[in-house]
């Protein structure tokens, strides 16, 4: 693995399979992030608003509570989480593919650092792509619950807005972003590891892909506990 | 030239390779031929290095390729070539940029050069039309000939071919030995290529190494390989009936001569 670090041979080819897969990692991933957030953030706003606000606490309990769970947890290891599942098996499934069918072989026949060539760029551009898509997360969830207060009518505005703002530490947003790209990491050389080196066929590749949807989302919860504890 | 002295592999569980010394020469196909399973890509990839062999040397033109440290391996594989029994053409990239990627990865060419050295190489392997496809859209035999483009699109000094007709029907199988043996003589190349076609072996056998359950069992020309005597090498070349037939007619045509 220690050949994935080394300089790539030509800067030129590394940007262009950078852009590439800037591309089919992070834009083709944003429809998806902004999808779940945007349900999540207004599930959250109409569970608590419903079941856990009561007379007794202040009116801004809600957009609050909201709010810290999208900065805290969901926008960065939940979404990780997911994005382990899309990009992952992508990921593995892709170079797997290329391993069986020779075209890593090819590559190391012309004297290129295949590791290299093809693991560098991918987390390199997860890695740049994961603080945007956290942002974007983050937003979609708070349009959801304000989905909830001008569509729903569940609460209002105001009442939101209050909570939104109430407290707000800019910390929480960092530690998100932080966390997101050590699990951004995870996600892209664990899938990497496992398509890489596929022994096999068609089976292994799907076996490869499993692999490593399930070895990064583990990764991802172990580490979340420690960068948390870490973080705060 | 290519030399290889007393090449043995061994896995864990099997040695595959016993002891093979061979030459393969400039400027013409050298064959490796044997059944399924003999060896022969086990002895191509530890030729090129995608396997280390257990034991033995192999020289290119002199340069031992097995006690090279990795820099040095580098530079030597930047001279050859290599066509893979499953084409492992890059599907992500059209015709043209497969062939091109070699260069735009080595060459110190500006673009319009590099793809005009592209543009050279598929126009020798008559795909030219096909440039702008991408590799699920070619037949086997166009995607066969895609790969020679860019095996040779860095005009290496030695090709290796792993059963470039496998899964090709007869008459695509003759153009692309041809296309093989005719680029060989062009550029004056070591080739190598691992076949069990036996048009190949008369076809373009200039240096023919018969290789059985990983030993060197025979070598020598495609003139040679008929009146041989090696009864392993016949029992392999005249498997089929017909063919047995054919042999015992003629030596029996032989003997009636005055
Ligand atoms: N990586 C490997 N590990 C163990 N055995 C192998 C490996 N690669 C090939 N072999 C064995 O070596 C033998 C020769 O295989 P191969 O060179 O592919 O034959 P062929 O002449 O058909 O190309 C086979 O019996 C195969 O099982
Ligand atoms: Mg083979």
């Amino acid at each position: 693995m220690g050949r994935t670090f080394q300089r790539p041979e030509r800067m030129r080819m590394f940007f262009k399979k950078y852009y590439s897969e800037i591309y089919q990692l992070g834009i083709n991933s944003i429809g998806i992030v902004l999808l779940i957030s945007f349900f999540i953030g207004a599930v959250i706003c109409i569970q608590i608003k419903i079941n856990v606000q009561s007379a007794w606490m202040p009116l801004w309990v809600s957009g609050f509570t909201t709010r810290e769970i999208l900065l805290l947890e969901f926008s960065s290891s939940i979404m990780c989480l997911i994005l382990a599942g899309k990009v992952g098996s992508n990921i593995a499934s892709e170079l797997g593919t290329m391993r069986v069918t020779q075209q890593i072989d090819a590559l190391e026949i012309m004297g290129v650092n295949s590791a290299s060539y093809l693991i560098l760029p991918k987390i390199a551009a997860l890695v740049t792509m994961i603080p945007f898509l956290v942002t974007f997360s983050v937003s979609a969830g708070m349009v959801g619950a304000y989905a909830t207060a001008y569509l729903g009518h569940i609460i209002t505005p105001a009442d939101l807005t209050a909570g939104m703002q109430h407290d707000f530490t800019q910390w929480y947003f960092w530690m998100g972003v932080i966390k997101s790209v050590f699990f951004a990491f995870i996600i892209a050389s664990v899938s990497s590891f496992y398509g890489y080196f596929v022994k096999g066929g068609s089976i292994e590749v799907g076996k490869a892909s499993t692999n490593a949807v399930v070895s990064s989302s583990v990764l991802i919860l172990f580490s979340d506990i420690f960068l948390t504890q870490i973080l705060s | 030239m290519i030399e290889i002295k007393s090449l043995s592999k061994e896995f864990p569980d099997k040695k595959v390779l016993h002891g093979i010394d061979c030459r393969f020469f400039d400027g013409k196909t050298n064959l490796i031929i044997g059944q399924s399973g003999s060896g022969k890509t086990v002895l191509m990839n530890c030729l090129v290095g995608l396997l280390e062999p257990t034991e033995g040397h192999i020289l290119y033109d002199g340069r031992n390729f097995v006690t090279m440290n990795k820099k040095e391996r580098t530079l030597l594989r930047r001279e050859m070539g290599m066509l893979f029994q499953g084409s492992a053409l890059f599907d992500s990239l059209s015709v043209l940029e497969n062939v091109m990627f070699p260069l735009d990865m080595f060459s110190p060419l500006s673009y319009k050069d590099r793809k005009k050295r592209a543009q050279e190489c598929l126009d020798r392997v008559n795909l030219i039309d096909a440039q702008l496809k991408y590799p699920a859209e070619l037949s086997g035999g166009m995607q066969k000939r895609a790969a020679i483009a860019r095996a040779i699109s860095m005009q290496p000094k030695y090709l290796f071919c792993d059963e470039p007709n496998s899964g090709l029907d007869p008459k695509t199988s003759l153009v692309i030995d041809k296309l093989i043996h005719e680029i060989t003589v062009e550029n004056n190349m070591t080739t190598i290529i691992n076949t069990h076609d036996m048009n190949s072996v008369m076809g373009i056998g200039e240096n023919i190494l018969y290789i059985y359950q990983g030993h060197k069992e025979w070598q020598g020309t495609s003139s040679e390989i008929l009146s041989s005597n090696n009864q392993r090498l016949n029992d392999f070349i005249f498997a089929s009936d017909f063919s047995k037939q054919l042999r015992k007619s003629f030596e029996e045509h032989e003997e009636h001569l005055p």
